[in-house]
Formats: C-alpha cells, sequence, structure tokens
C-alpha cells in the first residue's frame, strides 16, 4: 500500500513570502526519506505540503505539482481531506487527544469520520496499529486509560499508531524525536525501520546521526539568508551525502562547520 | 586558619529590624488606648474596633519609620492600607448576606413557601396572620417555575448562538475584519443595561405581536441579549486555549474541520465551556430589570412562556417590597421578599458551585 | 486498499462542512444583527417623543428638560460608587492575590466572585432596609457639621433613602466585580518579573509598584469601566434605594433620580407618549454606557504597548 510522491516545480508562499523555492524530488515507495537543514530552511513546511497541512495555515499556499503514484493532489476537485487520510503525519510533540482513552486515539481516525466499525473489527484494528508502533505490550493492559497519562515516548509511538490505523500510503514525520529522550528516540527510530516495510516515510530531522541511521535517502535543504527562500540543495543516497556529497555546502553542513 | 564558627547572638542581619513580637505589643497598646479614648466619649464596640485597627496601624507604621527606615514603613503603611481595605470591603458584605439569611429563613421555612403560588393571597390574608399571629399565606412557586422557564428558554437562545459565534471568531475567521466587528460589538452588549436590553426586547415584540405583548419568552430575549456576550466571551477564551497541536493532528488524520471541531476541539475544552455557560445562567437569573418591563406581574402559576404573565423571583422580590400585598400590614410581604432573597441568593450559589463541578467532571483526565 | 482516484468527491462530508461553517457565520450575523436591531428599535420607539409637542412631555418643558436631571442623577450616584469601590476594590484584589495567606486566597478568590454573582435586587433589598436606617444618623451629623459643603446641605432625609445611599450601595455591588477581575490581572502579572523585583532588595511594596501594577494597568482601568458601566445601567438597586425627586446638589437629601430607575418605575404603567419617552431615556442610558465602553477600550489599547504582557 506504499506509494510514491513525485514533486515538480514546487513553490510554496506564506501570503506573498516565498518560502520555499522550486523543489523537484522523487520519494520512492517502501523507503525512508529524511530531510535535513538547518532551522526556517523550509523543511518542515515542505513537509507539510506533501498531505496538505500546510493549508491549515491563513495564507499558505503552493504553486507546482505533487504527485501521488501518478495523482496530483493539488488538481482541481482534490479535497485535503481525501488527501490527508491517504498521507499520514506525526508531528514534534505527541499529540494525543485528551478527552480520549488510547483505544480510542488509535480509533480517532476512523471513528470521527463516522466510519461504522463493529466491536471485534476495532479491537484487531487497535491490536495491529498498536503492534506495528511497538506499543501494544506496553499498553495492552490499560487500553480503556488516557493516552495522555503514558510517557513522552509511549505518546509518540501511540501518536504513530493512531496514524497508522487509518492504513495511509505515505507516513510524514515531522522530527518525531526531538520532544523524547535518547531511550525513546531509540524505540521510534526502530520503529522507522519497521515501517518502511510498509510505508513510504519521510522524516524531517535536526539530528544527522538520525538521519544517516534512519534513512535510504536523504535531501539537504538550506537557506541563503533570513528573508530568502529555502531551496532543495542536494538530494541522493543517505551515504553519499554523509561521505561523498556533490555541494560545497552539504559538506559544511554534514562536517558541523555550519548551522 | 579555617576554624568553624559559631552563630553570632546577634545577627549582623537583623540589625535595625524591629523584634518579631513588635505587632503583638502595638496591638494591645492600640486596643487599651482606643478603649481609654471611647471611655472618655461614650463606648461603642464598633468604634473602639475602627480605632483600635487605625491606631494599631498608625504604631506599627511609625514604629517602623523610627527603627527599620523609610522604605520599611511605607512596605508597611500599604500593608495596612490593603489589609484594612479588605476588612472594610468584608462589613457591607458580610452585612448583606447576614441580613438575607436572618430575614430569609423565618419565611423559607413557612410551611408551603416553596409549593404555593400568591394565587389567592390578598390583603385579607395577611391582615389575618398579623392579627391571629397565623404563619404567613402565600410562596413562591410561580416565581420559581417562572424563573427557571424564562432561564431556560434564555439559556436555549444563548448557548446555541454564543457558542457558534465563539467557534466562528477562533476557528474560522482568522482574524479577519468581520471577526473584529463581532468582537467589538460584543463588547459593547456586554455593556447594555440589563433594563435597555428589557426595553428592547418589549420595542421588538410591541412591533411584531402589537403593543403590550408581555410574555415570559419576551423577557427570555431580553435575558439573552445579556447572555449571549457571556457565552461568547467565556467560550471564546476557552476555545483559545485548545493547543492547534489537536486541530492539527486530527486533520492529520484526514478528519474533516466541522467534525475536528465537534470531536476534538469541543470536548477539549468543554469544562470551561459548561462552567462559563452555568456562570451565565447564574449572572441572568437573578436579572430584575428586564423582567420588570417584558414579563409582567403574576400572582398564580403560569407553565406557558408565550402567553401570559409570568412571575419571576427577582420581580416576586421586588414587587412584594415596593407594593406589599396588605399595604397596612407589610410584614408579611416582607417576610416573603427576604425568603425568596435567600432563595435566589441559594439558586446562584448552587450554579456557582455547579460550575466549578462541572469544570472539574468534564476536565479531561490526565491518568496519572 | 485505497486506489481510489484523488478527485474522487467525498459528498457528505464537504456538505457538513459547508453547512458548520455556515451555522457558525450566520451567528455571527445574527449578534450584528441583534445589536443593529436593538439600537434600530429604541431610536424608532423613542422617535415619537421629539416630535411631539414640549407641553405634552413630563414636566411641560420637552424631552431635555426632561432628561437632564436624570442624566446628572445617574451619573452623581455612578460617581459616587466608582470613588468608593475603586481604591478599595483593587485593594481588596491585592491582598488575595500578594498578601493573603495561599491557603486563605483560594477560599476568598471565590467567596469574592460569588459575592459578584449576588442579583442586584438583593443588595438593593439591603439598602433599603438595613443600609438607609443606619445611615441617617450619619447624615444627621454630616449636616450639623459639615453642611456648609452643598453636597451635605440639610435638612438630612429623615428616611436615609438618599442619593449617597443609592451610591453606596452601587459601590458595595461593584466592588466585588472589581476585586475580581483587578484579582485575575494581578495573578497574571509575570512571576519573573516579580521575583527578579524581590532578588534586588525591594518590599513587598516596592515589588508591587514596579512589577505588579504597571503590568495591570490596563486591566484596572478596563475593571473600573465595566464596573462603572454597571453602575450606570443599574436599576433595582436605586429603585429600592432611592426616594427619588427633582435634581439637587444635596447628597444628603432625598432628591435625585437615575434614569435606570426611571424606566424601571414608570415603565409598567406607561403608555402613548410616556412610554416612547422612557424608551427615549433608555436610549439616552444606551449611549451613555457605548461611550464609556468605547472610552474604556482606548484606553486599554493604549496601555497595552507599555503593559510589559508581551
Amino acid at each position: 500500500m506504499s506509494k510514491r510522491i513525485d514533486v515538480s516545480d514546487l513553490h510554496v508562499y506564506y501570503g506573498d513570502f516565498l518560502a520555499v523555492e522550486d523543489v523537484n524530488i522523487t520519494l520512492d515507495a517502501k523507503s525512508v526519506t529524511a530531510f535535513i537543514g538547518p532551522s526556517g530552511c523550509g523543511k518542515s513546511t515542505f513537509l507539510r505540503t506533501l498531505n496538505r497541512m500546510h493549508e491549515v495555515i491563513p495564507g499558505a499556499r503552493v504553486e507546482g505539482k505533487v504527485l501521488l503514484d501518478g495523482d496530483n493532489l493539488y488538481s482541481d476537485g482534490v479535497d485535503p481531506v481525501t488527501v490527508r487520510s491517504q498521507i499520514g503525519m506525526v508531528f514534534q510533540r505527541p499529540n494525543p487527544f485528551p478527552t480520549m482513552s488510547i483505544r480510542d486515539n488509535v480509533l480517532a481516525g476512523v471513528k470521527l469520520n463516522s466510519r461504522r466499525i463493529s466491536k471485534s473489527d476495532a479491537d484487531a484494528l487497535v491490536e495491529s496499529s498498536l503492534s506495528s508502533a511497538n506499543l501494544w505490550n506496553e499498553v495492552k493492559d490499560r487500553l480503556d486509560k488516557p493516552g495522555s497519562g503514558l510517557s513522552g515516548g509511549q505518546q509518540q509511538r501511540l501518536c504513530i499508531a493512531r496514524a497508522i490505523a487509518v492504513s495511509p500510503d505515505v507516513i510524514l514525520m515531522d522530527e518525531p524525536c526531538s520532544a523524547l529522550d535518547p531511550i525513546s528516540t531509540l524505540a521510534i527510530e526502530d520503529l522507522i525501520n519497521e515501517l518502511k516495510d510498509q510505508y513510504t516515510v519521510v522524516i524531517v530531522t535536526h539530528n544527522m546521526q538520525q538521519a544517516a541511521r534512519v534513512s535510504d535517502k536523504t535531501a539537504f535543504f538550506n537557506i541563503a539568508g533570513t528573508g530568502k527562500p529555502g531551496k532543495l540543495i542536494e538530494f541522493a543516497e543517505t551515504a553519499t551525502i554523509f561521505n561523498n556529497p556533490g555541494e560545497k555546502s552539504t559538506e559544511d553542513y554534514v562536517s558541523g562547520r555550519f548551522g | 586558619m579555617a576554624t568553624l564558627m559559631t552563630e553570632r547572638k546577634r545577627s549582623a542581619l537583623t540589625q535595625n529590624r524591629l523584634p518579631k513580637y513588635t505587632p503583638y505589643v502595638v496591638a494591645g497598646a492600640a486596643i487599651v488606648v482606643a478603649a481609654a479614648l471611647m471611655a472618655l466619649v461614650g463606648f461603642n464596640v464598633f468604634a473602639w474596633a475602627l480605632l483600635s485597627a487605625i491606631l494599631f496601624a498608625a504604631g506599627n507604621v511609625t514604629s517602623s519609620a523610627v527603627v527599620e527606615g523609610r522604605r520599611k514603613a511605607i512596605d508597611k503603611l500599604a500593608t495596612s492600607l490593603v489589609v484594612g481595605s479588605f476588612l472594610v470591603a468584608l462589613l457591607p458584605l458580610v452585612s448583606v448576606i447576614w441580613t438575607v439569611l436572618v430575614n430569609g429563613i423565618p419565611g423559607l421555612l413557612t410551611p408551603g413557601f416553596l409549593g404555593s403560588s400568591m394565587n389567592g393571597v390578598t390583603g385579607v390574608q395577611d391582615n389575618a396572620s398579623v392579627t391571629n399571629n397565623t404563619p404567613v399565606m402565600g410562596g413562591v412557586y410561580h416565581a420559581l417555575v417562572g424563573s427557571v422557564l424564562i432561564t431556560l428558554w434564555a439559556t436555549l437562545i444563548s448557548v446555541p448562538v454564543g457558542l457558534l459565534t465563539s467557534i466562528y471568531l477562533v476557528e474560522y475567521s482568522a482574524g479577519n475584519k468581520f471577526s473584529k466587528v463581532i468582537t467589538f460589538l460584543v463588547d459593547v452588549m456586554t455593556g447594555i443595561p440589563s433594563i435597555v436590553a428589557g426595553l428592547f426586547a418589549t420595542a421588538l415584540f410591541a412591533l411584531i405581536m402589537g403593543p403590550g405583548t408581555k410574555t415570559g419568552f419576551v423577557a427570555a430575549v431580553a435575558l439573552s441579549v445579556l447572555m449571549i456576550p457571556v457565552v461568547v466571551r467565556s467560550s471564546e477564551e476557552m476555545l483559545k486555549i485548545v493547543p492547534n497541536e489537536l486541530r492539527e493532528a486530527s486533520y492529520a488524520l484526514g478528519v474533516r474541520k466541522w467534525r475536528t471541531i465537534l470531536k476534538i476541539v469541543i470536548p477539549t475544552a468543554i469544562s470551561g465551556i459548561a462552567s462559563g455557560v452555568t456562570l451565565a445562567i447564574a449572572r441572568v437569573i437573578g436579572e430584575t430589570a428586564p423582567l420588570l418591563v417584558t414579563a409582567g406581574f403574576a400572582s398564580s402559576i403560569n407553565t406557558n412562556v408565550f402567553a401570559g404573565w409570568m412571575a419571576s423571583l427577582p420581580t416576586f422580590i421586588y414587587t412584594q417590597i415596593m407594593t406589599p400585598t396588605s399595604p397596612s400590614n407589610p410584614d408579611p410581604s416582607a417576610q416573603r421578599a427576604w425568603a425568596a432573597a435567600l432563595l435566589l441568593i441559594l439558586l446562584v450559589m448552587a450554579l456557582n458551585f455547579g460550575a466549578r463541578l462541572v469544570a472539574r467532571i468534564f476536565a479531561p483526565k490526565t491518568g496519572r | 486498499m485505497s486506489n481510489t482516484k484523488l478527485a474522487r468527491r467525498a459528498g457528505t462530508g464537504r456538505t457538513g462542512d459547508q453547512v458548520f461553517s455556515g451555522a457558525a457565520l450566520g451567528a455571527g450575523v445574527l449578534i450584528v444583527a441583534i445589536l443593529f436591531a436593538v439600537a434600530m428599535f429604541l431610536v424608532i420607539q423613542a422617535l415619537p417623543t421629539f416630535t411631539a409637542p414640549r407641553s405634552e412631555s413630563t414636566g411641560g418643558e420637552g424631552f431635555f428638560a426632561y432628561i437632564f436631571p436624570i442624566v446628572i442623577g445617574t451619573l452623581i450616584a455612578a460617581m459616587i460608587a466608582l470613588i468608593i469601590a475603586t481604591p478599595i476594590g483593587v485593594a481588596v484584589a491585592l491582598f488575595i492575590s500578594h498578601y493573603a495567606p495561599r491557603s486563605l486566597a483560594k477560599g476568598m478568590g471565590y467567596v469574592v466572585d460569588l459575592l459578584a454573582a449576588i442579583p442586584s435586587v438583593i443588595y438593593g433589598a439591603w439598602g433599603a432596609s438595613f443600609l438607609a436606617s443606619s445611615l441617617k444618623g450619619p447624615y444627621q451629623w454630616l449636616a450639623e457639621n459639615l453642611g456648609w459643603i452643598p453636597i451635605f446641605a440639610g435638612p438630612a432625609s429623615g428616611t436615609g433613602k438618599t442619593i449617597l445611599t443609592a451610591g453606596i450601595v452601587l459601590a458595595v455591588m461593584v466592588l466585588p466585580i472589581i476585586a475580581s477581575l483587578t484579582r485575575e490581572i494581578f495573578l497574571q502579572a509575570p512571576m519573573l518579573h516579580q521575583e527578579a523585583a524581590l532578588a534586588l532588595g525591594a518590599t513587598r511594596w516596592e515589588m508591587i509598584r514596579m512589577a505588579v501594577l504597571p503590568f495591570a494597568r490596563g486591566g484596572i482601568i478596563s475593571a473600573v469601566m465595566l464596573g462603572l458601566g454597571r453602575a450606570l445601567g443599574e436599576t433595582l438597586a436605586v429603585a429600592l434605594v432611592l426616594s427619588s425627586g427633582p435634581l439637587i446638589a444635596s447628597w444628603i437629601r432625598s432628591g435625585n433620580q437615575t434614569i435606570a430607575a426611571e424606566i424601571a418605575l414608570n415603565f409598567p404603567e406607561a403608555f402613548g407618549l410616556r412610554m416612547h419617552e422612557l424608551i427615549a431615556a433608555g436610549l439616552v442610558l444606551f449611549l451613555i454606557t457605548l461611550l464609556v465602553n468605547v472610552v474604556a477600550r482606548w484606553i486599554i489599547s493604549r496601555h497595552k504597548e507599555f503593559s510589559g504582557a508581551n
């Protein structure tokens, strides 16, 4: 159920301000792609255009094409809601719904769309999603407790389980480990490695070691200066980016001489 | 050479500080001096307490000025003024509660007060109860029914309008011009005098239904004008503090905006919204002025808000005081008025506590 | 599983979105409409007053001769209330937020909120039955000893039902409102600034002056203005407490009247021109409170930049 994403000539604006300029990139199915780059370079902004989440911010708009297995996300008549149910997202800070139990959090995507689901199907979905998120064993005895009672790392895995439960084709992760401790981070990284067997995973990270550890390909974004648009500088196999980058600025960044 | 230093008898840190027992000494002196002064002009407990307090404050400040310096003295003066003001503020407020309790309890405990209306109770009965020393007739049931019904209808009108408006302001408007207009107008509405709201409802229904239309529903409309801005304001605050992350998490699951609002945003904020609504109800249930000009005066039970005059607790209190049922013997009316006042205060208090309870019950559980 | 084309329309959901956002917008429009209607109805119903011959108005000298004294009466009563309630209210708020022991403060906060919610008719009843009679003595004393000041000119009212009593009742009413609102503001004053002031060796009062009051200035003004609006529009407390009459300078004789009380006392029996006249009085009251509100907003917006709330 994994799909590839082809982006061509994409510009992202906030009002009149050009935030990200002219991105062309192909994200392969069943692979992990990492976006790295200094703060403010537009990597998170670009990530949010891949499931049209940027539209939530007033004034944000996009020019260009994003093809999900050949279907343009931005062609007329496409409902952003449909896009988002096929391209899931995990955020920087864990954000389980505070009013819901762990079980309801996992089922949120299904239930909120008022799809009818039998109890046995729901149980199966909860178990399979939580298992895929490596959380089942830790929470199976307290599924009816509030999700906010879990630790930060568990909450983040709950959020991943919640994203998986709507069976998306792609999972976007916006710095999923930046609010977590090293042990929880490790758990998430292991999970990402498993997820790529089924999903296209795109991860934004500030942590270069993390990009090196988890991703197959890496895209380096940079910004020329404050007020200038962010750009995709280089996109290649992760090993190439870290060991033998083609661009000077990539080398400076990955070797720590910059940013 | 490092030797262990023993604690000095007189610490440098307590230099120029008054000893701890100073305030007690000053207080004792103030009470004695005040008593002596009162003995000269005639004793009066209230004046004695007041004078003692003033002397105590003055003594404290002066002693501090002499020993501790100007800054400390000003601090003490400020403390005295703040505490003094608080005590002064307590006096009338305690007096209000005391007056209502003392005057209200006998009436409230009179059998039949809660269960009967003023139907058929005239000056004759009141005069009889005074001369024969029998329990006061008549009750507050019709007014209680009226208050509850009118407030219920006002709530039914105000909560949807107010909540939807706050949803528009927080979720849909994105701070556009129109939302600024609404916010300003809501502020203006908050300041509408309650009697003006009553006049508006009267004038509105006079145009629609003909002059002199006075029903419970007209009163409910008047109260809605007062209640809507309160609901908008409190719900807006509550919706604003729902973290954006939750909305984004829901959108990212492919959930539509309206479902996100209904199923995620509102449930997260429900405790605050519900307690805000309860407080708004508490505020309008005691409104009197708009009811005087919209609902008329009734002495019998009327459960139809769309026809006929309707009594309510506040207007009941007002009319019983202003125009006693028996002009020659106003005491039974006063007793009923105070009992109704006590009932109204209890109702408002119950709503206030209810608001806190509601907030606690609906608050998201942390599970820790 | 989801091989559907993206362009497939999800019909029902979208309609739901439109209906819901339409309803939300509609509610906003309704509020604008209500306020517009309030103003319109008051104007329309008030108009006959201005076209009627002067002699037919109450007092026989035209509407403005009728309304002027009660506008002044309204302002006097509200002014007395604010002069008393503002300093005490702010001090009470400070006491609860910065002076009282923590364990007490929370309970007192509840009590103040509760007092702010007590219906005005009860304050009115208290003022009429208890306060007025206990103020007779002091008024007598004022008339004898300070009678040379116009506002204390005698002979003092025999019932104590004077504009000063009404003002005091209004003060007692708005005090919890001012205290409750300013307490909220004081509690929001940034803890960091307060700790910084204390760390510099400031006394408690100096800390409050440096770090709390400047932050709260806008909030205090808006609380006072809200109290003013309440005092101007308050009806029942005045109607019950004041034995009204023509405009006079003395605060301790019966006399004077406020707009709201004038309406409440006369409207139930009013018809024809008298009714239009009272609605016109209501319009005047509405305009005064509107003015107070706008001025309050303006002051707050001016102070916002300096409040340090950012």
